[in-house]
């Protein structure tokens, strides 16, 4: 476990307690396939976690049961001190697979979250508005999703989870569906954006480099059963362009060590 | 379903419905409907007669030749469509058209030209039957993956081989789906033949028992067709089945 | 030029429509006319309006017939798609219905509701009921977990996620079940005239039949076709139009 240096300002200085509190959950498939052995986990607000771990481990598992979408075999988890039992306004999530409706348009797709919540017409469009413009794509708003590159597709699903202004920010693979320049510049808008609005956020990847450049802390799952292998806080200067950051000694190191203690779980 | 927390099988539901035909029929609820007991005896009773039998000859014997004739047909010309881009432009519009238009209005046609027998009653099979059965074998031609065609070629094959032995079991899935489906149409088919063909097999029977008001007759001869339908169809779903589990690598 | 879409299509008319005219100047029946004959047929009853009239008449059985099945039909498919319970009561009946000759009950319904205008309407409705029932139930059930999982995550209520994702996902293949439906009622509705009674289209048949007019006859049949697939493009049309805006506009 490394202490986090300070070699510069990170995020906005936010209340370090804990936004979302797992304990002791666990997660049995109906046939017996258990995915989730014990997991005890803090996410700090205001602080990018990711977790990160080898394919099949129960990563996503995690993140849906936080969502609300699963539920956990045994343990519980609490958001803003309250208990989950269900999708609720202060989480939203970000699908792997965009999740658009292929019927409606951009500005719908992106006001469907509050459209849900029975907002009327044209206060829904303007916040949607908002959003899309700050995900960059404006103009876009009368396409269809099938008129979109993947990459712009996921940035809808995006400006959809921004919109409904919750506190948690769930996010499954979010970028494993675009192709790789695409993805970097993703990585680098994501911060950006995330920077300003002190959202707590869950990011699942199985990408390293992802992991150590977007993340405060990350959080290092076994094989299924997974349990949490390890925590590492990167201690990486946030403050540097990104292709300095990406070049720094204590980002390589940082990738390379979490790929020697992944390695033990590829056959 | 679950009911009492025991776990119901799907084909009990058959049985609820059976047992409200039963008490429709006791309450006289609808001319339509006779007490579902007085259907099963007149089962018995007609099943063993020479009647049925020589109906169920001339049915069995249609079918078969129809749909042989349907198959033997239908597959290469689909397989050909799907392979060869002009023989698809000029027969796609075609097939098209027949596989949706109402075919039965096709069958007079046959009945002016071929008489009323047993080769009107083969014909409206093969018409019923042979347009899906293109369709799908056409399908199943387009859905090979180049990599299985270059890899025939890399090998030698001739045109004739890699067709007999490659492509149409790659297709396999596919062709099967529309047999069936074929299948299913030319029970229809026979069944709408003698129907308009009336002087011959179940359609002279459903004629006799028509006129004579026996109602309960008529049902269970329905049953019986509705069971012969019931019993191809499974074989054929278990048929593909069989051949399923290739269908998603190649 | 040979390869030009068009032409092949052209080509393909011009054979099939050639072979015909040979095959009726040939005589290799005397039931088989040529097709300048049909063709000469066909319009000499759309100038007596034999033809018009009988179409207007066949329409009858045929749209109230679709009409009740597509509501029926559709409502029966989407509740047994949303609730077990009614799959369970539901889904063997409509397959023993989807694979069993249906036209075989024709008798029956003459024998219980004789030969008027109900027996048809029936007629056309056990044709194109299970098809439509069998196909609204696939739709919901293969209704996109991933969305359905998204409107539960922006905590939708079940008929919020039923009316905003569910239905209008499954839109496509209800439409599809709603054209072979409407496919399967012209079958319908032309075997009851054949079978029941001749009235419409049927009855233009079977005169024309029984006094040997075969060009007559076969401009008739090639109508009821025609017309079978003019309903069902207009069918898809209005899909288009009204419930998949996203097909209308190409990127």
């Amino acid at each position: 476990m490394s202490p986090d240096a300070t070699a510069g300002p990170r995020r906005p200085e936010a209340d370090a307690g804990a936004m979302v509190s797992v304990r002791a959950v666990s997660k049995v498939y109906p046939g017996g396939v258990e995915a989730l052995s014990d997991i005890t986990l803090d996410f700090p607000k205001g602080k990018l976690t990711t977790i990160l771990g080898p394919s099949g481990c129960g990563k996503t598992t995690l993140l849906k049961i936080v969502a609300g979408l699963l539920p956990p075999t045994a343990g519980e988890v609490t958001v803003a001190g309250r208990r989950v039992a269900g999708p609720g306004p202060e989480r939203a999530f970000v699908f792997q697979d965009f999740a658009l409706m292929p019927w409606a348009t951009v500005l719908r797709n992106v006001a469907f979250g509050i459209e849900l919540r029975g907002v009327p017409r044209a206060e829904r469009e303007a916040v949607a508005m908002r959003h899309i413009a700050e995900v960059g794509l404006q103009g876009f708003e009368r396409h269809y999703p099938h008129e979109l590159s993947g990459g712009m597709r996921q940035r809808v699903g995006l400006a959809r989870a921004l919109a409904v202004d919750a506190e948690v920010l769930l996010m499954d693979e979010p970028f494993s569906a675009v192709d790789e320049q695409t993805r970097r510049k993703f990585q680098e808008d994501l911060l950006a954006l995330a920077a300003g609005k002190g959202k707590t956020l869950l990011f699942v990847t199985h990408s390293i480099e992802e992991a150590v450049y977007l993340s405060d802390r990350i959080v290092l799952l076994s094989r299924r059963p997974s349990r949490v292998s390890s925590i590492v806080e990167p201690a990486i200067p946030r403050d540097a362009p990104p292709e300095a950051i990406r070049r720094h000694p204590a980002y390589l190191d940082t990738v390379e060590a979490i790929w020697r203690g992944l390695k033990q779980y590829l056959d | 379903m679950t009911a009492f927390g025991y776990r119901v099988p799907q084909w009990v539901s058959l049985l609820v419905w059976a047992a409200a035909w039963e008490a429709a029929g006791w309450t006289d609820l609808t001319l339509l409907l006779p007490p579902l007991s007085g259907v099963i005896a007149k089962l018995f009773e007609i099943v063993p007669t020479e009647h049925f039998a020589d109906a169920l000859l001339l049915t069995a014997r249609a079918f078969a030749a129809g749909t042989l004739v349907a198959v033997a047909v239908g597959v290469p010309v689909g397989m050909c469509m799907g392979r060869y881009e002009t023989a698809d432009r000029l027969l796609l519009p075609w097939v098209n058209m027949f596989v949706s238009a109402p075919l039965t209005a096709l069958v007079p046609v046959i009945m002016a030209l071929f008489g009323f027998g047993e080769t009107t009653i083969v014909l409206t099979v093969v018409l019923f039957a042979v347009w899906i059965v293109v369709l799908d074998a056409r399908a199943g031609a387009r859905s090979l993956p180049a990599s299985l065609e270059e890899m025939a070629r890399s090998y030698g094959a001739s045109v004739w081989q890699a067709f007999a032995k490659v492509y149409v079991w790659a297709a396999l899935p596919e062709i099967l789906a529309g047999v069936r489906l074929g299948l299913l149409r030319g029970v229809k088919g026979v069944i709408v033949g003698q129907l308009l063909v009336s002087v011959v097999g179940f359609g002279h029977l459903f004629e006799i028992y028509q006129s004579n008001f026996l109602m309960e007759h008529m049902w269970a001869l329905l049953l019986v067709l509705f069971a012969l339908a019931f019993a191809i169809d499974g074989a054929l779903a278990a048929l593909e089945k069989r051949v399923e589990y290739y269908a998603a690598a190649r | 030029m040979l390869s030009h879409p068009l032409a092949l299509r052209a080509l393909s008319f011009a054979l099939v429509l050639g072979a015909w005219e040979y095959a009726g100047q040939s005589g290799v029946s005397a039931g088989f006319p040529a097709f300048s004959e049909t063709l000469a047929a066909a319009w000499a009853m759309i100038a007596d309006g034999s033809l018009p009239r009988a179409i207007l008449v066949t329409l009858v059985p045929l749209s109230v017939g679709i009409a009740v099945s597509a509501v029926a039909g559709v409502s029966a498919g989407v509740a047994m798609g949303l609730s077990r319970r009614w799959e369970w009561l539901g889904l063997p009946l409509f397959v023993v219905m989807q694979a069993a000759p249906l036209a075989a009950l024709i008798p029956l319904l003459v024998l219980a509701y004789g030969v008027g205008l109900a027996s048809k309407v029936l007629t056309v409705c056990i044709m194109a009921l299970p098809v439509i029932v069998l196909n609204s139930f696939k739709a919901i059930r293969h209704a996109p977990a991933s969305l359905v999982e998204m409107g539960r995550s922006f905590q939708g209520t079940r008929p919020q996620v039923v009316v905003k994702i569910v239905l209008p996902a499954a839109s496509p293949v209800i439409f599809a079940g709603l054209r072979l439906g409407l496919a399967a009622g012209f079958i319908g509705a032309v075997l009851a005239e054949l079978l029941i009674s001749p009235t419409g289209v049927g009855d233009l048949i079977t005169y024309h039949q029984s006094v040997a007019d075969y060009p007559r006859m076969f401009a008739a049949i090639a109508a009821v076709i025609l017309l079978s697939v003019l309903f069902i493009e207009a069918l898809d049309r209005a899909e288009v139009l009204f419930f998949r805006p996203e097909r209308r506009r190409r990127a």
